[in-house]
């Protein structure tokens, strides 16, 4: 048994070591793409070489200079400037090396532009802001969707062949489009013609979205469209493959001699069906939590739902790289945690996992 | 193809199957009709000029609108001296003058209100002191002066709708008050009146100068088949021409993705070793990669024309998670005797990969092939959403993005958003019908369920 804890260890170990290695290469790759290859750079230096000369121009006391002191003086105070920024180290492979070591160290540096509902300009405190409320969206839409889900297929793999059962299935096609797709539907029946829901955001204009107790009710308001969007978006094609899943093993010769012993029905679906069909389904649950991770951006920017999604389009927009890396790379950090923590839920779930590798525990 | 026959034969069976394929076709036919019939370069041009499409109404419903009501929309009307029934008259009067009068009329017989009133007019003439008045002649006769004394230049336009002198002297919005039936009704009820109007522009010139072109646009509320937008732009170019570009996007990238990872499988299955472990490596560093919003990144920064985004969604999905699934079934595979008796016989490794090896598991994922096409169809629309598609490219992505940045829910332009959102779920139902149907087909185990 302490083998077998030691390999797991083992196996934990060059698990996370992996994984924190595939985080490099993603964030130095966004550090290289967002900075230009270095392109930016060049970019910042012509502003602060058109800012010196205004501000030498406009200073009457540094006019009075003659030609060659203004040189001077412009060179010693761009040299400054470059150096303040730590731009007088070459892009590539320097400064790239330093942005990509803070951006794992999770030194994300400040913003030009975008600052945080709390006026800080640290790109910290902006993604610390916005990360509860994508957690909140997605958590409850995540969490709904995989209840409903498995609950709608076992009942569906029950009665097989019922005209409820035909709807799913003729319904599995819809889960093509994306949520976004959805959501601007959902806006325009609730919100434009209805007009019994909120058109997005997370509070009411003018307010401040608040985790308590009494917000809770405007909280559900603002987030039942986003997050039946997802639901609608995913489910139809989860209770298909699932509900396929379930009637497949119910075949199998074991649950055939489950219920000749006699077991309730219950019992059968529960220790005879669920149990081993559970490791592919919760796999390709985990595998679409990771694609809706990123692939929300549009959703938030659809529903204005204030998340790391829609800070995200906006940094895109604004060329705010500190901004573009910080997402990223907490973007990596949760995929990491998401596929590592599906390593470990198959250990729970398949017993053929759970000794580690290599076949042991005789 | 003797053993395709019976298949087809049981293509009956499966009446999605064929519901999917005819959808497509639909597309395909559609897409293949726009590119000859509006060719890509004159469609990039239209789009983004803004010259030839001033007599288009603003934000107008597509015309079938009318199919849902007992009233018929109003259509643009266009009236001008070259037509039936419009006058010009000359008159000498004396002094080296002359009186110069021209009647426009035009018959209104639509339930609703035109949108806006444009009027312009042509001058050929030397003496720059010249002025003309305009009036307005309802059908029951009543006159309304729009313009008294204009000073007149040689080439003009005259926006009746947003004259804030003629909408003070009317109440309201001059576009309605010109035709309004009972000016004592409540504004919900106000009716517009039908008939013959007029329009008259009376001048005195000197006898040299002329007038040269007239003509009265009464901009409708519908517009052909796919309304117009907020520049006038008749939807219907993006509509038709969405098609063809998400059919190639979707295809292609479905083909460019779905095919690379497969071979790419078969062949590091096959030869085992350092290359398989590079690629294993490979595909688990790319779940980890954040796909969209590296794409979206790069689109923003360098936007790319659709094809370069093709190419570089094509390198992403290279190494994607069916990667190892492939592996999978190739490891099973590979165990077979007639690897070995293939061998015995001195096939080459590549010989082997291509002709034995992939051909035996690529019928089992043509489902999956079929059924990633929408993703890709919708992945286009993702990006032009967020304004970030091909710069150039009417597409229907770029529709619902330039819909939502005018707030057309808000506005209730609703066919804006809902025509090619209706569009893009066609193609993606169709492809998705097709696809889950052949699963059942391919995989017997699914078929009795």
């Amino acid at each position: 048994m302490k083998g077998a804890l030691g390999r797991l260890g083992k196996y934990t170990a060059v698990r996370l070591v992996f994984l924190f290695l595939a985080v490099l290469v993603a964030v130095y790759a966004t550090v290289l793409i967002a900075n230009m290859g270095g392109e930016l750079d060049r970019i910042v230096e012509v502003q602060i070489r058109h800012e010196v000369g205004v501000a030498i121009a406009m200073n009457p006391e540094w006019q009075r200079l003659s030609w060659e002191e203004q040189e001077a003086l412009a060179a010693q105070m761009i040299e400054t400037q470059l150096r303040r920024r730590g731009m007088d180290e070459p892009f590539f492979p320097n400064r790239s090396l330093k942005f990509l070591r803070d951006a794992m160290t999770l030194q994300l540096g400040r913003a030009r532009l975008i600052k945080s509902d709390s006026h800080s300009f640290e790109v910290k405190n902006i993604l610390l802001e916005r990360l509860p409320s994508t957690l909140l969206l997605f958590a409850t839409a995540e969490l709904l969707l995989f209840f409903i889900t498995l609950f709608m297929a076992l009942f569906l793999s029950r009665r097989y062949g019922s005209f409820l059962d035909r709807v799913f299935i003729a319904l599995a096609p819809t889960s093509a489009a994306p949520g976004w797709f959805y959501g601007i539907f959902l806006i325009l029946i609730f919100a434009a013609l209805f007009r019994i829901l909120p058109w997005g955001g997370m509070a009411p204009p003018g307010t401040q979205p608040a985790f308590t107790l009494g917000f809770i009710g405007t909280l559900a308001k603002h987030m039942t469209l986003p997050v039946t969007a997802i639901i609608i978006s995913a489910v139809f094609a989860g209770v298909y493959s699932s509900r396929t899943f379930f009637l497949i093993y119910s075949t199998e010769d074991h649950v055939e001699l489950a219920k000749a012993k006699g077991l309730s029905s219950r019992a059968v679906e529960r220790r005879y069906i669920l149990r081993p069909t559970m490791p592919p389904i919760i796999t390709g649950f985990l595998l679409l939590l990771i694609s809706m991770w990123m692939g929300q951006i549009v959703l938030e920017t659809v529903f204005n739902w204030p998340g790391l999604g829609q800070v995200y389009y906006q940094a895109i927009v604004m060329n705010e790289t500190a901004v573009i890396v910080g997402v990223i790379v907490i973007y990596g950090y949760l995929l990491c945690a998401t596929v590592f923590l599906l390593d470990f839920i198959y250990a729970i779930l398949d017993p053929r996992v759970r000794v580690g590798a290599g076949g042991g525990g005789r | 193809m003797r053993r395709f026959l019976p298949a087809l034969k049981n293509l009956k069976r499966y009446p999605s199957l064929i519901a999917g394929l005819v959808l497509i076709s639909i597309f395909v036919v559609v897409s293949i009709y726009t590119v000859i019939a509006i060719p890509y370069s004159e469609a990039t041009r239209v789009w983004q000029s803004s010259g030839e499409r001033t007599e288009n109404p603003k934000l107008a419903r597509p015309v079938w609108f009318d199919w849902f009501t007992s009233e018929q929309l109003p259509r643009t009307i266009q009236v001008s001296l070259a037509d039936e029934g419009a006058t010009l008259t000359e008159e000498f009067i004396g002094g080296g003058l002359k009186r110069v009068e021209a009647v426009l009329p035009f018959e209104y017989r639509y339930d609703g209100f035109p949108s806006e009133l444009q009027m312009r007019m042509r001058w050929q003439f030397e003496d720059q002191r010249a002025f003309a008045s305009v009036y307005w002649r309802k059908p029951d006769g009543e006159l309304i002066t729009l313009y008294d004394g204009v000073r007149v230049r040689a080439s003009q336009s005259l926006y009746i709708s947003s004259e804030q002198d003629l909408r003070a002297r009317l109440g309201m919005a001059p576009h309605e008050g010109l035709f309004l039936l009972d000016t004592t009704v409540p504004r919900e009820e106000r009716q517009p009146m039908h008939g013959t109007y007029e329009v008259i522009v009376r001048a005195e010139l000197s006898e040299t100068d002329s007038l040269g072109a007239l003509s009265l646009t009464v901009y409708g509320q519908v517009h052909g088949w796919g309304g117009t937008d907020h520049q006038r732009r008749d939807l219907l170019l993006p509509l038709l021409w969405g098609a063809p570009i998400g059919l190639a996007f979707g295809v292609l990238a479905a083909i460019g993705a779905q095919m690379s990872t497969f071979v790419l499988a078969g062949i590091s299955t096959w030869f085992g070793g350092k290359l398989e472990r590079v690629f294993i490596w490979l595909t688990q560093v790319n779940v980890i990669l954040p796909v969209l919003p590296i794409l979206i990144m790069i689109s923003h920064l360098y936007q790319p024309r659709i094809w370069t985004i093709l190419g570089l969604v094509i390198a992403m999905s290279v190494f994607s998670a069916s990667m190892l699934s492939y592996r999978a079934m190739f490891l099973q595979l590979k165990e077979s005797p007639y690897f070995e008796a293939a061998q015995a016989y001195g096939a080459g490794n590549f010989r082997i990969i291509f002709r034995y090896l992939l051909p035996r598991i690529a019928p089992t994922l043509l489902p999956q092939f079929v059924m990633i096409v929408p993703v890709f169809v919708f992945l286009e629309a993702t990006l032009a959403v967020l304004n970030l598609g091909d710069p150039y490219l009417p597409t229907w992505g770029k529709m619902i993005n330039d819909a939502q940045t005018q707030g057309a829910l808000y506005h209730g332009h609703y066919y804006w958003i809902v025509l090619p959102s209706i569009l893009l779920m066609g193609v993606g139902f169709g492809f998705a019908l097709v696809g889950y149907s052949l699963d059942r087909i391919f995989n017997p185990r699914l078929r009795d369920i």
